[in-house]
């Protein structure tokens, strides 16, 4: 019996955006069923350009992305997506349908399911990030912190391979930030956290991933990244005044 | 609830659960819609009009009565008419034909018929939406839409337009609170330069969420229709209770035409 394949694989991946900008020069990516990894890296430096890849939306010029050992093609892009949970940044871009119930609902909707599926699927998603009772209030009358669980909770019910969350801890206050990170901490599944929150990234992901300029340029253990101040200088990540990495 | 369905734009409904409320909403729509035709095909310039108008008033307010609708909330409605108002108004100043004089001013008789037959007409047709408008919530009706085939498209527009307005107005907000932290005050041509300027800050804004959005949806399977959730069907005698009001008005034009 072989291995599963990695929830995700990137080879070579490059990319231009049609404005001629050069957005990815090769990168190389292998996340294994059940790892947390954070992508680090400053502005600019093709983070949200990757993520986009993962489920299809940009196609790659050059180089492959599959996940779970399917390739990302125009043929396959529906299951694809639903394989790759993609969390945005701002939930007011993720959660637009009248209420928290049927935003949960709409993937699962779309993947075709029978409604009592549907309904199970909701009820348990909101339930992984502390939100059945939000079920049917309108999103815009939750607080930020709970929209982005709701939005978490809109790619869970997908049942995804690996949820892609970009920037989870933007604009959160640290009640939120504690509350969410609660969330994620519990979830079990595949985790790829786009964000330049370090503290975060050391909290919730063993593994990290430097990408600047277009390429992966470090990758290895949060601890032992995060603790390299010259390679944290040279790219741009600065840990908050007052933090000590070291693993304790 | 009520305002807390779908904020700004479903401040118009009143929560209630009288029987106008419990109508499926597309039942209510196929209502307000067939009354509205009825009124429109009233010949204006018939001489049992004024009575049939007041027929239909009677059964638009009684519908309000049994909704709960009270006279303020219908009066308030009725603020979308003034347009139609000055219109209106106008008709019997510039239409041509035979002259009468009215406190002093010669004024086209048949400019005074439809003037009047139109500013009748509005008012009918907007109470009776005004009816739906504060006993159906803003998702409802658009689900209601959806049952009566109006094009996905569409549906999914106005279904955006009542998920955001509330996002697009705190955008307008933020931007005129920073706009008067530096001592902006309005006013003249400046001003309005200013607002101008705000006004194509927040459609590139709008647009730009409008991609962001578009995005998100296709990252969740989105294939160009809204999938929805189950519908009840809806009996014969929920089909009867709504279209009551339609038919009370066809009696009403069926009455004049006949004994007219």
């Amino acid at each position: 019996m072989t291995a599963p394949p990695p929830s995700l694989l990137v080879e070579d991946l490059a990319y231009a955006y049609p404005d001629g900008h050069q957005a990815l020069f090769g990168v190389d990516l292998r996340v294994e069923r059940g790892e947390r990894v954070a992508l680090l890296g400053p502005n600019g430096a093709g983070k949200t350009t990757l993520v986009l890849h993962l489920n299809g939306i940009l196609r790659a010029g050059r180089g492959r992305v599959a996940v779970a050992g399917l390739p990302v093609e125009k043929r396959s892009l529906q299951e694809i997506r639903r394989r790759v949970g993609v969390v945005f940044q701002d939930p007011d871009d993720q959660l637009f349908m009248p209420t928290v119930g049927e935003d949960v609902a709409f993937g699962p909707r779309n993947l075709g399911l029978p409604e009592p599926e549907v309904t199970a699927r909701v009820a348990a998603a909101l339930e992984q990030v502390h939100m059945s009772d939000a079920a049917d209030r309108p999103p815009h009358h939750l607080s930020f912190g709970q929209r982005r669980r709701v939005a978490v909770a809109t790619v869970l019910a997908m049942q995804p391979e690996i949820v892609v969350l970009d920037e989870p801890s933007s604009n959160l206050d640290p009640a939120g930030r504690r509350e969410l990170a609660e969330v994620l901490a519990e979830l079990p599944v595949t985790l790829l956290m786009v964000t330049h929150d370090l503290p975060y990234a050391a909290q919730l992901c063993p593994r990290s991933v430097i990408l600047d300029g277009g390429t992966v340029v470090a990758d290895g253990p949060t601890g032992e990244l995060l603790t390299d101040a010259d390679l944290l200088a040279a790219h741009r990540l600065e840990l908050p005044y007052g933090f000590d990495p070291t693993p304790t | 609830m009520g305002a807390a369905h779908g904020g700004t734009l479903s401040a118009r409904y009143l929560p209630g659960s009288t029987a106008v409320h419990r109508l499926e909403p597309h039942a209510k729509l196929v209502s307000v819609l067939t009354f509205a035709v009825v009124v429109v095909a009233t010949p204006v310039h018939a001489p049992w009009a004024p009575a049939a108008y007041a027929g239909y008033l009677l059964a638009v307010l009684a519908v309000a009565a049994v909704a709960g609708v009270g006279p303020g909330r219908l009066l308030r409605g009725l603020v979308v008419e003034v347009p139609f108002v000055l219109f209106a108004v106008l008709l019997p100043f510039v239409a041509g034909g035979p002259q009468v004089e009215v406190l002093g001013l010669s004024l086209s008789r048949t400019g005074l018929a439809a003037g009047t037959g139109l500013l009748a007409k509005a008012t009918l047709s907007i109470l009776a939406a005004t009816v739906l408008a504060a006993t159906t919530e803003p998702r409802a009706l658009l689900r209601g839409l959806e049952r009566l085939r109006l094009p996905q498209v569409l549906v999914q527009i106005l279904m955006f337009m009542i998920r955001y307005a509330d996002v697009v107005g705190g955008e307008l907000h933020r931007m005129r609170i920073a706009r008067e932290s530096r001592g902006f005050t309005g006013g003249g041509l400046r001003g309005l330069r200013v607002v101008g300027a705000t006004a194509g800050a927040l459609f590139v804004r709008s647009y730009e969420r409008g991609e962001r959005v578009h995005l998100a949806m296709l990252s969740r399977g989105y294939r160009g229709s809204m999938p929805t959730g189950p519908s009840v069907p809806v009996g014969t005698r929920s089909w009867a209770v709504a279209l009551s009001l339609p038919l009370a008005a066809a009696a009403v034009l069926l009455a004049g035409i006949l004994l007219g």
